[in-house]
């Protein structure tokens, strides 16, 4: 399994646009010349304008809804649902203030680190193993750990229920950070088997003959080379452990310990009333840590998508 | 320097015995167990034990609180005669289906639209992979909301548009609901097959293009004969996750719906998680999640396939 052959994709470009495998001319212009505007208009710039809107308008909705005052939510007839002239700050004060979401913003965040750096030291170390140990057994390894990123959640989640109910775990935020490395190991070393892979390999032998033990080779030269591969996977590990809903669901029972998802779609419902304001607002908020990481790591979030689905 | 060589060593340099404990420390297998070990505690005591043990588990009448006791395929036997976890495969199903169909076509299409040359192409880019990074659950609730039975953005439009006169019940019918829950998948699933496959098509030389126009083809016919096929092998690997992914859903289900009306959206996963915790029939739970093993396996083979192809396929070997 680990011989599979990697597309020469260059990360940079998808996104910046500009191809580099073709770095001395440009040619991202393409043929593009040889198409008029209004032909342009209607087959590129309108449909993707009409997809980026579909996929952007539930976070305006929830944006809106979040600083809409409750009678303007519900009057649909007096007032135009598509905006407000007075927004009101009411239904984040109340998250904020009078419920325990900052608390469920801490344990979702101390979870999602914990399991991270856990899942991280455990994959740099086992990647570093299979890609350059090669001990006897190591390819067998590494599809193995390719076949466990394909076990999902959802067929473990019973009997890690009762795992985790033995070893006297039930409750506890420990249960999330033990069981999230399970989701997150595959990927990781899956990435940075590929990542070590592009190191050269001379490198590590010049510190073989100076003495060093692999150890220090990993700490001193691999590691320090690799600080991208590290960066794509400590994001998207974080991303996956804030997106875990089913393990979070069932290990967790009482309400401070609650992580933000599991939090907002048990505790915000009033006997028959929805608190949408606050509902929505608690989505937002819950939204937000993960844009602002994304939005500063853009080029390594998407590397770290497509290198596990290349390698 | 030469003196000194040629000088007749007047000590041997004593050899040590290599011990059992330098062993452990540089022979390359061990060395390679002692790297492995936290990864592989993880997985064998996290992940390959319970599966195990889920599949064991769906052998016994186990409840919440007690351990059961082995009582051979009873639980499946149950389950083959009960028409709810019927129409939970059935949904399953369907839902992939469609959902894994519509992602794929979207998604390249829009992926073929993000290849184009146009202004502000990195931020547009950044922007469609949005959907994909915020927690699904969370916008499940926006979609939950847009989706209401009273105050429906969608109903209103529609109604203030002249195109229906009373408000859609989106989550409380049968057909609805579950083109609801189908959409809010889609919505979240096509950045992810958008995004990848631009990474594949930015690797088709340009050069490829221009010849094919010099030939005379159409825009259909690179995009059959040129795009297409040098695309399969991406195509391949990025459906399987897809599907796999879109067949074991929990979250935006339970989030929008709970498998609600009529369990006409109940999914193979949430009904185990209804049967096994919220029910406390443990046994009867595991047997619904073991069911769904099967179709994954068929799913990994599928990218197994897939990948075996993209060998042959680049001409070459790696690495």
């Amino acid at each position: 399994m680990t011989e599979l052959p990697t597309l020469p994709v260059d990360v940079k470009a998808v996104l910046s646009g500009s191809s580099s495998t073709v770095a001395a001319t440009d040619y991202s212009e393409g043929m593009s010349y040889l198409e008029s505007l209004p032909r342009r208009l209607v087959t590129l710039y309108l449909p993707l304008a009409i997809i980026v809107f579909i996929l952007l308008f539930p976070f305006y909705w929830m944006g809106l809804t979040a600083i809409k005052p409750d009678e303007q939510l519900l009057d649909l007839d007096k007032f135009n649902p598509f905006w407000t002239w007075n927004p009101t700050f009411k239904h984040i004060y109340k998250l904020l203030f009078e419920s325990y979401y900052p608390h469920w913003l801490w344990n979702t965040m101390y979870v999602a680190v914990c399991a991270t750096m856990l899942s991280i030291f455990a994959s740099v170390l086992a990647a570093y193993a299979i890609v350059r140990l090669r001990y006897r057994g190591a390819q067998w390894v590494g599809g193995l750990i390719f076949m466990s990123y394909l076990v999902p959640p959802s067929i473990l989640f019973i009997p890690l229920a009762t795992v985790v109910f033995q070893y006297g775990l039930f409750d506890s935020p420990l249960a999330l950070i033990l069981t999230y490395p399970t989701i997150l190991i595959p990927f990781s070393t899956w990435l940075l088997m590929g990542y070590f892979k592009t190191i050269p390999f001379e490198l590590e032998e010049c510190a073989l003959i100076d003495g060093a033990s692999r150890w220090q080779i990993l700490t001193k030269i691999v590691l320090p080379l690799a600080i991208p591969g590290l960066i794509s996977a400590f994001i998207f590990c974080f991303t996956l452990c804030w997106n875990e809903f089913i393990y979070a669901l069932t290990f967790l029972q009482s309400t401070q310990n609650k992580t933000v998802p599991v939090a907002i779609v048990n505790e915000f419902v009033d006997g028959d009333i929805y608190r949408w304001g606050s509902l929505m607002a608690g989505a937002l908020a819950g939204s937000l840590p993960l844009v602002i990481l994304y939005a500063f790591f853009v080029e390594h979030y998407v590397s770290a998508m497509t290198g596990a689905v290349k390698e | 320097m030469a003196d000194i060589a040629l000088q007749p060593r007047t000590a041997k340099p004593q050899i040590r015995e290599a011990t059992t404990w330098d062993q452990l420390r540089t022979n390359r297998n061990w060395l390679g167990f002692w790297f492995m070990l936290p990864a592989m505690a993880f997985l064998i005591f996290f992940l390959a034990y319970p599966l195990g043990l889920g599949i064991w588990i769906s052998f016994t009448d186990a409840r919440i609180g007690r351990p059961g006791v082995f009582i051979g395929t009873e639980n499946y036997e149950w389950l083959w005669g009960d028409s709810i976890f019927w129409l939970s495969v059935f949904n399953t199903l369907l839902y992939t289906t469609v959902a894994s169909a519509i992602k794929f076509a979207v998604g390249l299409y829009l992926a073929l639209l993000l290849n184009e040359n146009m202004p502000f192409k990195a931020m547009l880019r950044a922007l469609v992979l949005i959907p994909f990074i915020v927690p699904t659950v969370l916008s499940a609730l926006a979609f939950w909301w847009i989706f209401d039975s009273q105050f429906s953005i969608i109903s209103w439009s529609l109604k203030h548009l002249g195109l229906i006169t009373q408000n859609i019940n989106f989550l409380g019918d049968v057909t609805w609901a579950r083109a609801c829950v189908i959409f809010a998948n889609i919505w979240r699933g096509v950045p992810f097959v958008a995004i990848t496959l631009l990474a594949g098509l930015q690797t088709v030389q340009p050069s490829l293009y221009e010849a094919a126009t010099l030939d005379g083809a159409s825009k259909w016919e690179m995009f059959r004969f040129i795009t297409y096929p040098l695309l399969t092998p991406i195509i391949a690997v990025v459906m399987t996750f897809s599907v796999l992914f879109t067949f074991t859903d929990f979250q935006l289900i339970w989030a929008m719906t709970r498998g609600g009306p009529v369990n006409a959206t109940h999914l193979m996963a949430t009904l185990s998680y209804q049967r096994a915790i919220i029910a406390g029939q443990l046994g009867e739970g595991a047997a619904i999640s073991s069911a769904m093993i099967p179709f994954l396996l068929a799913a990994i083979m599928v990218s197994w396939f897939g990948l075996q192809r993209r060998k042959w396929q680049q001409g070459e070997n790696n690495d």
